[in-house]
């Protein structure tokens, strides 16, 4: 029982930063119906900015006071920063591509993927580095279980973000242009609505999730290299997938679902089989429902 | 369409394409002594035709049928270790027991090895109707991603097998094979597809691939074509595998078959132009050309980084961006060359475009 | 449609490799070229750096002493990305267009075992500094290596662990995806269990992985007296701070791979009391290992891992033996690697056995105190019950796939 609460509790840890990741995958995959590959190593772009900033903070910034403050600063930096990467990302290789067949653009993607990862091993080098401790952890009792505060910290932050989002899609007027666009792009356009702007502005979120993502993914487990992104770029796909993709709340539930039950078969006798559990879970999932959880299976037109 | 006596023809190809073939391997092996950095070649010229043998078939499922399918180094890999696993643990002690350099020995080794591979490929074959079979409800990017995954499980279990060596790698394999075998198994790809095209069962797959809804309606089984599309493609990437595992240094490992590789094959495959086979062969000569070609650039770079990659991917991008209908289109290279305009077949850009379009609202809005 | 034509055949034009300039090398130029393949980049880019600094530093000082019989040293270094398949691609041009005389490469033991059958079939002998997998000598009589096997560490940590810390309950944390750490676990299992201790929890994780904490959850149930960790460092230092989050206070042990500065930096409070073997020991005051390591730490910067180490000592011995040599080809290069004895290394007095492996380096118990990492003990092997352990109870555990191919070899 003891191990059961303390897995779901690591799981739901992990699993809330699948689930940012997975967000700006399920966005871009909404509106353009491309699969975004070189989303997961933005979101390594957001660790290392966060690295390079939250080690120039702990340098110049005093105080305890100051910590909070600078955490959050170092948040925003890497936000703008991975929003203007996502933004040239999608301007220079999505974008000239727009009426060319789907498939061409997802290997721009692929090509875009490796050029982060290869560019990274260059400019920050390929050694791992240690993620600056942004806030001072503290360990919690929980009865039997035990977690620190960074734990709550991922959580917190990841709700904080969905919500926003939620807020975006929902209770904004680019929210709604977005929705038209992903409803049907000819159309959308026909009204009026700036499509590529609205493309751009996805991207742009898509990706600040990510950098909201690779903070906390330092902050909670503090190696860092430029390879980082792809297993948890892969894992965040699937879990978008497995949401049904395109559907904001299936990533989500899809990233907490992943997380569980990768934590339960990393503490069984299984755990050697854990990096592939999440495609069969996936796998499983799709043969019963074959958009996912959260997807609406559309009959075909013709 | 066909001439009647098709097979006749394509026996008499084969015959000179063998001739020319056993021609070329003496050359090389000849050329190797005076020439050491033949050695060099020889492999990059080995690298590309199991290259071009995985774009090839691949192009079956995913250029002819429509199938997108990004779980190749999967069967790559399945074909790969079964071969491995028979020569080392069966055939190779067997032949070890015959005299050293003997007549009887080469060729009972050849023999063997053409066997191995072939039950390689076999045994991918099942691979691909186990993960066909089940992946057919999903279209388009679901199943995209579920022969990812399918591929990725591979690998795991491959990783948990310790009798075919886990993470420690199969080392060891006999190194029997070499380049005749390699274009041999590259040429027969090529033919098989090339006559795929043309048949009944080929011109099913284009109907699936052009509209699979307007292709039940004509009769199409499409079920049965979707499946056969798998089974050909991974039993050829098998096939591909086998030649990789026993060729020198013939040591395999879990890590040579992630989904990047697969990757790789697809992006071989989209830039030659889906659907065109002399397009996959000329892209997967590129693709396996361009970072051995990339190798030297380190020595004009300062500081000693290695900009060989990034220059990889930004040509790979570059070159999308510059023809995303692929270096071909749809077309062959024999259709580029002739410029017949009335034998081409329509421009894929149109045709993408239009069914594209449609794709892109297809799918399940955000919501 | 020509255009593209035009395009794809000037791209083969342009990227067309040269026809190789640099053949002169072992025979002709001024030079001795020396082969360098290493993991520059990709998710082993930290070992293959640090290798690749021991190698050079080693080489320029042979170089600024005089280089080896009158000439210099070049060493051309490739960069294989931590792929097998790119070791075999980067070796065989090597040793085909840049007609280098030795080898020195790879960290990663599937690496190595790519790149040796090449090595080996053209005679060009290849010296490994750190590919532990006892498969990798038995490629042929010209692949060296300078590091411990899996099987001697592995023991020798058992019986470090059973007999002189009395701990009879170990838990195993491997690596799955590395050959390294698989084999390591196998021999200490194997031994550890020889000498009566049992393994009351066995979990893995997987390169790459950063969440360690369900594998540790289960581990803290089986309440082990040390968790036996045979990974690398920069992801000990990870499992390290979430056991201690979970409330595991029981050492960590493992091997030589955790040797390195970004151990502590990485793991800091949570590695104290943490424990592993180690070819040497930075702090050594013998005249050697400090020169080493002030010089190392001049130059770039950081203590030496030992990677760094045993590159360094690799490059060394090599240099050696090509001084000895009466030509300077594969054979006569290769027969007084063989005869290396008693050469005074960094990680010890290195002297090669039969099977082309060092025999009778010692081992150095390190710990971790106070942020800083101390010499616990020196463990003689004794060839006594470690190597006999390994020797007896090895092919029951460790079936076939390694002894297999012996069998059968190239």
């Amino acid at each position: 029982m003891e191990d059961f609460l303390q897995n779901l509790l690591n799981g739901i840890a992990a699993g809330s930063i699948y689930a940012l990741i997975a967000l700006g995958y399920t966005m871009v995959y909404g509106v353009l119906k491309l699969i975004n590959f070189a989303h997961g190593d933005i979101f390594m772009i957001g660790s290392f900015v966060g690295f390079y900033a939250g080690r120039y903070m702990a340098r110049h910034a005093t105080g305890e006071a100051a910590s909070l403050g600078s955490a959050a600063l170092v948040l925003l930096l890497a936000m703008l920063v991975c929003g203007i990467v996502g933004y040239l990302n999608e301007r220079i290789a999505y974008r000239p591509l727009r009426n060319a067949p789907r498939i061409a653009s997802l290997i721009t993607a692929i090509g875009v993927s490796f050029l982060l990862e290869y560019g990274g091993q260059m400019v920050f080098g390929p050694d791992p580095k240690f993620f600056p401790t942004l806030v001072e952890k503290k360990i919690i009792h929980l009865g039997t279980i035990t977690t620190t505060n960074y734990q709550f910290i991922v959580l917190a932050v990841a709700i904080v973000f969905m919500g926003l989002l939620q807020y975006i899609i929902y209770g904004t007027k680019f929210g709604r242009a977005l929705r038209a666009v992903s409803f049907n792009f000819e159309t959308a356009s026909l009204m009026g609505i700036p499509t590529d702007r609205i493309i751009s502005m996805t991207f742009v979120l898509g990706s600040m999730l990510a950098a909201v993502a690779g903070i906390l993914y330092g902050l909670s487990y503090p190696k860092i290299d430029p390879l980082m992104g792809i297993m948890p770029g892969l894992k965040a796909f699937v879990a978008a997938v497995l949401g049904g993709i395109g559907n904001v709340p299936g990533a989500v539930v899809g990233g907490l679902l992943i997380g569980i039950i990768e934590s339960f078969v990393g503490g069984s006798q299984f755990s050697s089989y854990r990096d592939g559990i999440a495609f069969v879970i996936l796998i499983v999932i799709l043969l019963f429902r074959p958009s996912g959880l959260f997807g609406r299976y559309e009959p075909e037109k013709v | 369409m066909m001439p009647r006596a098709w097979w006749l023809r394509d026996l008499v190809y084969l015959v000179i394409f063998v001739a020319i073939l056993i021609g070329a391997t003496y050359l090389i092996a000849y050329s190797e002594t005076y020439f050491p950095a033949m050695r060099y070649y020889h492999r990059i010229l080995v690298m590309m035709g199991i290259n071009i043998t995985l774009a090839v078939s691949l192009n079956i499922i995913n250029g002819h049928a429509g199938q997108f399918s990004l779980g190749h180094a999967g069967f790559m890999a399945v074909g790969a270790y079964f071969a491995a696993f028979l020569t080392l643990y069966y055939f190779g002690p067997y032949v070890d027991r015959l005299g050293e350099g003997s007549g009887q020995q080469w060729l009972l080794q050849n023999v063997l090895l053409f066997i191995a591979v072939i039950l390689g490929g076999i045994v991918a074959a099942i691979a691909g109707y186990v993960v066909g079979l089940p992946s057919l409800r999903l279209r388009g990017d679901y199943l995209a991603i579920v022969t990812l995954g399918f591929g990725e499980i591979i690998r795991v279990i491959i990783l948990n097998i310790d009798k075919i060596g886990a993470a420690r790698g199969l080392s060891g394999i006999p190194p029997w094979s070499n380049f005749f075998w390699v274009f041999f198994f590259a040429g027969l790809t090529i033919l098989i597809s090339i006559r795929l095209v043309n048949s009944s069962v080929g011109r099913a797959f284009l109907a699936i691939r052009e509209d699979e809804i307007a292709a039940e309606a004509m009769g199409v089984d499409t079920t049965k074509y979707k499946v056969k599309a798998f089974i050909i493609g991974s039993c050829l990437a098998g096939v591909a595998g086998g030649l990789f595992a026993h060729f020198s240094p013939a040591y395999l490992n879990p890590t040579m078959f992630t989904f990047i590789r697969s990757f790789e094959v697809v992006a071989m495959v989209v830039l030659g132009g889906l659907g065109s086979i002399t397009g996959s062969i000329l892209a997967a000569i590129i693709l396996t050309f361009l970072p051995e070609a990339l190798r030297g650039v380190k020595d004009f770079m300062p500081g000693g980084r290695d900009p060989r990659m990034v220059i990889y991917s930004l040509m790979l991008i570059i070159l999308m961006l510059t023809r995303p209908q692929g270096l071909f289109g749809r077309r062959e290279l024999w259709d580029v060359l002739s410029r017949r305009k009335d034998t081409i077949p329509k421009e894929p850009r149109d045709a993408g475009d239009a069914t594209d379009k449609l794709d892109r609202d297809a799918g399940p809005p955000v919501t | 449609m020509r255009k593209l034509l035009i395009v794809a055949v000037a791209l083969l034009a342009v990227g067309c490799p040269p026809p190789s300039e640099t053949t002169s090398g072992a025979s002709g130029g001024n030079e001795i070229l020396v082969g360098e393949y290493g993991s520059l980049t990709g998710p082993e880019a930290t070992f293959g750096q640090s290798t690749h600094n021991g190698i050079m530093m080693a080489m320029d000082e042979v170089n600024a002493a005089g280089g080896v019989k009158g000439r210099k040293i070049k060493v051309l270094t490739e960069d294989d990305q931590s792929k097998a398949e790119e070791a075999a691609n980067t070796v065989s041009k090597l040793i085909s267009q840049n007609n280098v005389v030795a080898l020195l490469g790879e960290v990663a033991s599937s690496n190595s075992l790519a790149a040796a059958p090449i090595a080996q079939s053209n005679k060009v002998p290849m010296i490994s500094p750190s590919s532990t997998n006892p498969a990798v000598t038995e490629k042929g009589e010209y692949i060296f290596r300078m590091c411990f096997i899996d099987s001697y560490q592995g023991a020798s940590m058992a019986d470090y662990i059973s007999k002189q810390l009395k701990m009879n309950r170990a838990a195993i944390l491997v690596d799955v995806k590395s050959d390294y750490s698989t084999g390591l676990a196998q021999f200490f299992e194997s031994a550890f269990v020889a000498n009566g201790g049992r393994i009351v929890a066995k979990q893995s994780y997987a390169k790459g992985d950063n969440d360690f904490r369900s594998q540790l959850t289960a581990i803290r149930s089986a309440n082990p007296q040390v968790i036996f960790i045979p990974g690398y460092y920069n992801d000990i230092g990870q499992i390290a701070i979430q056991a201690r989050d979970l409330g595991i206070t029981q050492p960590l042990a493992g091997g030589d791979g955790w040797e390195s500065p970004k151990l502590v930096e990485i793991g800091g409070k949570a590695m104290e009391g943490s424990f592993y073997s180690n070819h040497y020991f930075a702090g050594d005051p013998d005249p050697r290992v400090r020169q080493f390591v002030e010089m190392y730490r001049e130059r770039f910067g950081q203590t030496p891992d030992s990677l760094a180490a045993l590159g360094y000592d690799a490059a060394k011995v090599l240099v050696n033996a090509m001084s000895k040599a009466a030509q300077l080809d594969g054979p006569s290069i290769r027969d007084q690697i063989a005869a290396t004895k008693g050469f005074p290394g960094v990680t010890g007095v290195i002297t090669l056995g039969p099977d082309r492996n060092p025999i009778g380096k010692k081992l150095a118990i390190l710990e971790v105190r106070n942020g800083d990492v101390v010499l616990k003990d020196t463990f003689e092997p004794a060839g006594s019950s470690a190597a006999a352990a390994a020797a007896t109870t090895a092919p029951t555990t460790a079936p076939t796939a390694t002894t297999a191919p012996a069998k059968s070899g190239t």
